[in-house]
Parts: structure tokens; C-alpha cells; sequence
């Protein structure tokens, strides 16, 4: 069969929409999240394509001037490019929440296994800890943390890693309690397995699948703590183009009508959540079918 | 029965105080470490090496951090959280000032929340796989991912700048004295007291934007475990037995079905507690609320460390407290529950 470009694309399609019938609504939501997290992912990683001028420069036209044809976001107090910040303050974001999400997951999920897995008072204490941090407000815990820690890209990215592990750590805890008991774990004991080629390979592998989910949700969360903490003052400084830095610099002109300042980095903040959102609720449907039936 | 009601009680306020030591623990380790200390920023950081060192001495910062660390338990064991370090006052004053604008904050944002959260929620299960239902699902994801702040800021422009029609800061205007009603702290409540309906109406107004910023956003999880339980019971054999004795659908869905799928949803409202008191310092910096929330930040900033731990301990307990009034509500309504 000869190949084309157009037959190729209808099958894509096809097999798009396919998926589509199969699964309903579920598929649709996490496609267009995963297409919401795609075009915001491409702005970050090469802005140069898409920004008419540096997000630095403070020449680029008349001070506070509305959505135009040239500015299309408009213009900020310091004659900047709103959209040019936009775009480059993507890759901020999307890098503190991203790394955030992933060292608490790895930290989370590390002491989730070791604790459910040993037991004992280790295990006790453990979890009183993680269910203290749980139930306090964790934005509240973030802005300690980042003021402790004082500005900068790593140091947000901790204060918002630290307030996550807990998730991670209750969720593993009590998988790694049911999977522990399961019979083949008991074979493997059986032929002489160390305990940590359990837990390594017997048990890991069986918990990892559900943090998919989890994790996806966690970045949506972490992008909004990011943002607080960095709206709030806390956690960059100013020298860094950020989505939370723009909103906050936004409000002082909002009593003038400048809507544009506090609009588009605030619709983005929330688009980029939406899309990890999206994403996660798609999978978590589609990963578990007996939610479907809703 | 009364006596097991009892002792579920006693146990979840005993659980309650390891939470409040680890976390009051955590704060102090990590205020210490922070680089920076109160007494630079209290004196500027041109201050000869004697003054500092005695300023230290004063607070009692150049003692131990063991030493420091037993000594606060103590003073907390016996509900003193101490006295800021950059102003002349009690940590106790400064929270039970702030704290009343905090709960009438969150008190009315929760009434909100239940109310669009609930209904919205048992209407999109009782319209299920129609587009309305798919409406409000999206609701509720959308609503979950817009930052509370940035809400706010636009439901400030929208009401307060271009209509203006609803005051976008402070808790009563400029030509009230609050001094002529303050009692509680609690504006809404002193006001009706004194019977000064005037500032009443004055109060509630400033109170509309602030609290349906944090209702609204906090409404989307509602809609999402409102719709889910009410599906389930919507299923059951006594909604079917209900249908079939030719009781009106509306009111099997909305008394019902809806009574049922409501205690489900009060457990989660304790957990959701955590994220009102979050959004709480969000909207108060967006709309100027003189509450804890704002406290906080300040004393941040200043690296205050009593009011600071003071606030996490009354934010821990406020958390603490609403986590068991809820439990105990819940075992009260449904007697299968119990340690």
C-alpha cells in the first residue's frame, strides 16, 4: 500500500476519535489537557519563536497602552511586553512546579515504601509525622519554608516539594501495607529474597502505576502554590519573569482599570493548572474503569 | 451509647495534641535556621555588636536552641505564646485581634461553598450525561484551578472598579467606627447585638466579594463529591423503592437522596478546612482583610518568631477543632461510626 500523508492523518484521526467512543468524555478531557500542557511546554522551551521582544526590555513601546496590534497583551508600567513575560515566565513555572512534584514524589514515595514496608515504631512516628504536615494548610507551610529559605528558583521549588511529600508518602504507605501481604511477595521471601529486592522489585513496581495520577494532579497544585508564594513576595527575585511576580505587580494598577496586567498572567496560571488537571482526571478515569460507569 | 460517644470524643481531642507538638516543633526548628535574625531587622543592620548582643540577650535568643525549645513548650503548656520581639505586645493579643476577622471570613465563604458545592453537585447527578451535567463538571474543574487570589482580583475589577458597586477592601467603610459596636470581633454579629443596622449593611457588603472569592473556588470540590455520592445512593434499591410508591422525583433527589449523600460530604469538610485556611491569607492580602492571614505575612517579613509559631499553633488548632467538630457531628448522625 502506498503511503500518504493524508491517509496516515485520517487514521491518526480515526484512531483518535476511536479512543474517543471507547472511552467517552474521559478521553476528550485528558487530550485536550494534554494539548493545553503541549502548547504551554513549546512557549517555554523555545520563547524566542513566539515573543516579539525581550521580556526585559523596556522599550518596547508606550507605558501601560492596552491590548494592541503590536502588544497584544498590552504594555506594563516599565514599558514592557506583556505577552513577551507571558511567554518567557512560562518556563519559570513550569519548572519549579515540575521538579517540585518530582522530588516530593521521590522523597514521598521512598519513605512511603520503607515505612510501610518495615513497620514498627520507624513506621509509627513516620506516619504521625506525614499525617500532622496533611492536615495543616500547606500554602501556610510553604510560606514559612520560603521565607526561611529566602529568594530564589531552587529554593521555591523546596518550599513547594516539602508540603507535597506527605501525599506521596500516605498514599505508597498504604499500598505497600496491602501489596506486602500479597502471596507472591510471600514466594519471593520464600526462595530467599533480600529486602530490598522486594521492595525494589516485587512491591515498587505494583505501587508506582497509581502515583501517575497523583503526580499529575500534584504538578496542577504545586503550579498554584508556585504562583501564591511568588504573588505573595515570597520565593524569586525580581530579576526572574514570573507568572505570580506579574499578577502581583499587576494589582498595583488595577484600581486604575489597567485589566490587562492582572488578566492574562492570572488566566495562564489557571489554564496551565486546568491542563495538568485535566490530564490527571482523564487518566485516573481511563486508568479505572469502574469510575466510568459515572 | 452516650458513654461511647463520649469516649470517641475524648480520643479525638487527645489525637489532636500530638499534631499541634509536631507541627508547633517543626515551625521552631525551621524559624531557627532561617538566615536572618529578628533582632537585625528590628534594629537595622547598623547596630553595634553590645546593642545586638544585648537586644539577644533581652529575648533570650542567645541561649540554646534546646533550651529555647523547652522553655516555649512550657510557656505554650500554659497557653502563653510569649510576646512579639519587634513590638510591645502579647502574641495572644495580636491573634485574638486578627483571628475573629479570619472566622467570619471563612465562616461565610464555607455557607457559600456548601451551598453552590451541594446543590450544583446532586442537580448535575440527578441530570446525569446530559449537558448540564457536563456543565457543571466543568465548573468544578475550572473553578478548582483559578488561583483564589487572582479571583479575587478579578471580581474586584469587575465589581469594585468597572461596575462599582461593591467595596474591594477593608471590613466596613470609612465612616463607621467600629468602636461603636466591636464587641466579638465578629462585625456581622456585634452589629446586629447593638442593633446599628446602618453598619450591618455596611459590613455585609464588604464582606460580599471577599467571602463568594473563597466560596466559589472552594465550591468545585464540593460539586465533584456531592455528584459522586449522590450516583451512588441515587442507585440504591430504596431511591427505586421511593420512585415506585410514586413519591415526586424532586423530592426523592432533593430530600431523599440528598440527606444521604450529605454525610459523606461533611467528613470531607473537615479536610477541606486546611485549604479554606489557606485560601483565607490568600484573599485577606487580595482584599486587605485584617485577619490572620495578613498577620502572618507581616510578621514573616519582620521574622517576628512567637507570632509566627503563635499563628501555626492557632491555625493547627482552628483545623484541629473544625476536624473534630465535624467527626463528632458525623458519629452523632451516623452511629455506625466509632473507635
Amino acid at each position: 500500500m502506498k503511503y500518504s500523508p493524508a491517509a496516515g492523518m485520517a487514521r491518526l484521526i480515526s484512531g483518535f476519535t476511536g479512543l474517543g467512543r471507547k472511552y467517552g468524555l474521559e478521553w476528550w478531557i485528558l487530550v485536550i489537557g494534554a494539548l493545553i500542557i503541549l502548547a504551554i511546554v513549546y512557549m517555554a522551551a523555545f520563547p524566542g519563536t513566539i515573543a516579539p521582544f525581550s521580556p526585559y526590555n523596556q522599550d518596547t513601546g508606550p507605558q501601560l497602552a492596552p491590548p494592541s496590534a503590536v502588544h497584544f497583551m498590552g504594555t506594563d508600567n516599565l514599558q514592557r511586553d506583556v505577552w513577551s513575560r507571558i511567554v518567557f515566565g512560562s518556563q519559570t513555572i513550569l519548572r519549579v512546579a515540575v521538579l517540585a512534584a518530582l522530588v516530593s514524589s521521590i522523597v514521598g514515595i521512598t519513605l512511603g515504601l520503607i515505612s510501610g514496608f518495615s513497620g514498627g515504631w520507624f513506621d509509627k512516628v513516620l506516619s504521625l509525622i506525614m499525617d500532622s504536615l496533611y492536615s495543616f494548610p500547606g500554602l501556610i507551610l510553604a510560606i514559612a519554608f520560603a521565607a526561611m529559605l529566602g529568594p530564589g528558583v531552587i529554593n521555591i521549588m523546596l518550599a513547594v516539594a516539602v508540603i507535597y511529600i506527605p501525599t506521596y508518602f500516605r498514599l505508597v504507605r498504604g499500598q505497600t501495607l496491602s501489596i506486602k501481604e500479597d502471596l507472591f511477595v510471600e514466594a519471593a521471601k520464600a526462595i530467599g529474597a533480600s529486602r530490598f529486592t522486594i521492595l525494589w522489585q516485587y512491591i515498587f513496581p505494583n505501587v508506582i502505576a497509581t502515583t501517575a495520577v497523583v503526580f499529575t494532579l500534584n504538578v496542577a497544585d504545586a503550579i498554584m502554590t508556585e504562583a501564591a508564594l511568588t504573588y505573595l513576595g515570597l520565593g524569586l527575585p525580581p530579576s526572574i519573569v514570573d507568572w505570580g511576580m506579574d499578577l502581583a505587580m499587576g494589582k498595583k494598577f488595577l484600581p486604575s482599570g489597567h485589566w490587562w496586567l492582572i488578566t492574562f498572567p492570572g488566566v495562564m496560571i489557571s489554564l496551565l493548572a486546568l491542563g495538568f488537571t485535566m490530564l490527571g482526571e482523564g487518566l485516573a478515569e481511563i486508568l479505572n474503569p469502574r469510575l466510568l460507569e459515572r | 451509647m452516650k458513654k461511647s460517644l463520649a469516649r470517641y470524643i475524648i480520643i479525638r481531642v487527645l489525637l489532636t495534641i500530638p499534631m499541634v507538638f509536631i507541627l508547633l516543633s517543626i515551625v521552631f526548628v525551621v524559624l531557627r535556621v532561617m538566615p536572618g535574625d529578628p533582632v537585625s531587622s528590628m534594629l537595622g543592620g547598623h547596630a553595634p555588636e553590645k546593642v545586638i548582643e544585648q537586644k539577644k540577650e533581652e529575648l533570650g535568643l542567645n541561649r540554646s536552641l534546646p533550651v529555647q525549645y523547652v522553655q516555649y513548650l512550657w510557656h505554650v503548656c500554659h497557653l502563653d505564646l510569649g510576646e512579639s520581639m519587634v513590638f510591645k505586645e502579647k502574641v495572644t493579643k495580636a491573634i485574638s485581634d486578627k483571628l475573629p476577622a479570619t472566622i467570619e471570613l471563612t465562616f461565610f465563604a464555607m455557607i457559600i461553598t456548601l451551598f453552590m458545592g451541594v446543590f450544583l453537585g446532586a442537580y448535575a447527578a440527578d441530570k446525569r450525561r446530559t449537558t448540564q451535567d457536563y456543565g457543571i463538571r466543568l465548573y468544578g474543574i475550572v473553578v478548582y484551578c483559578i488561583p483564589v487570589y487572582w479571583m479575587g482580583l478579578m471580581l474586584q475589577l469587575i465589581f469594585g472598579i468597572w461596575l462599582n458597586v461593591l467595596p474591594v477592601a477593608g471590613r466596613v467603610g470609612a465612616r463607621i467606627f467600629t468602636s461603636d459596636f466591636e464587641k466579638t470581633g465578629l462585625y456581622v454579629l456585634d452589629t446586629i447585638m447593638a442593633g446599628d443596622f446602618a453598619s450591618l449593611g455596611d459590613v455585609l457588603l464588604h464582606l460580599v466579594l471577599p467571602a463568594f472569592t473563597l466560596g466559589i473556588v472552594l465550591s468545585g470540590i464540593f460539586v465533584r463529591l456531592t455528584r459522586a455520592n449522590m450516583l451512588d445512593v441515587l442507585k440504591s434499591d430504596y431511591i427505586l423503592a421511593a420512585e415506585a410508591r410514586g413519591i415526586p422525583h424532586r423530592k426523592i433527589v432533593y430530600k431523599h437522596a440528598l440527606k444521604n449523600a450529605f454525610i459523606p460530604v461533611l467528613t470531607m469538610m473537615g479536610l477541606q478546612f486546611a485549604l479554606l485556611m489557606a485560601g483565607a491569607v490568600l484573599t485577606e492580602t487580595t482584599f486587605s482583610w485584617p485577619g490572620m492571614g495578613r498577620l502572618l505575612l507581616e510578621r514573616i517579613y519582620l521574622r517576628d518568631y512567637p507570632t509566627i509559631q503563635g499563628i501555626i499553633i492557632v491555625v493547627a488548632l482552628v483545623v484541629a477543632l473544625a476536624s473534630l467538630v465535624v467527626d463528632v457531628v458525623y458519629a452523632m448522625v451516623d452511629p455506625r461510626v466509632r473507635y
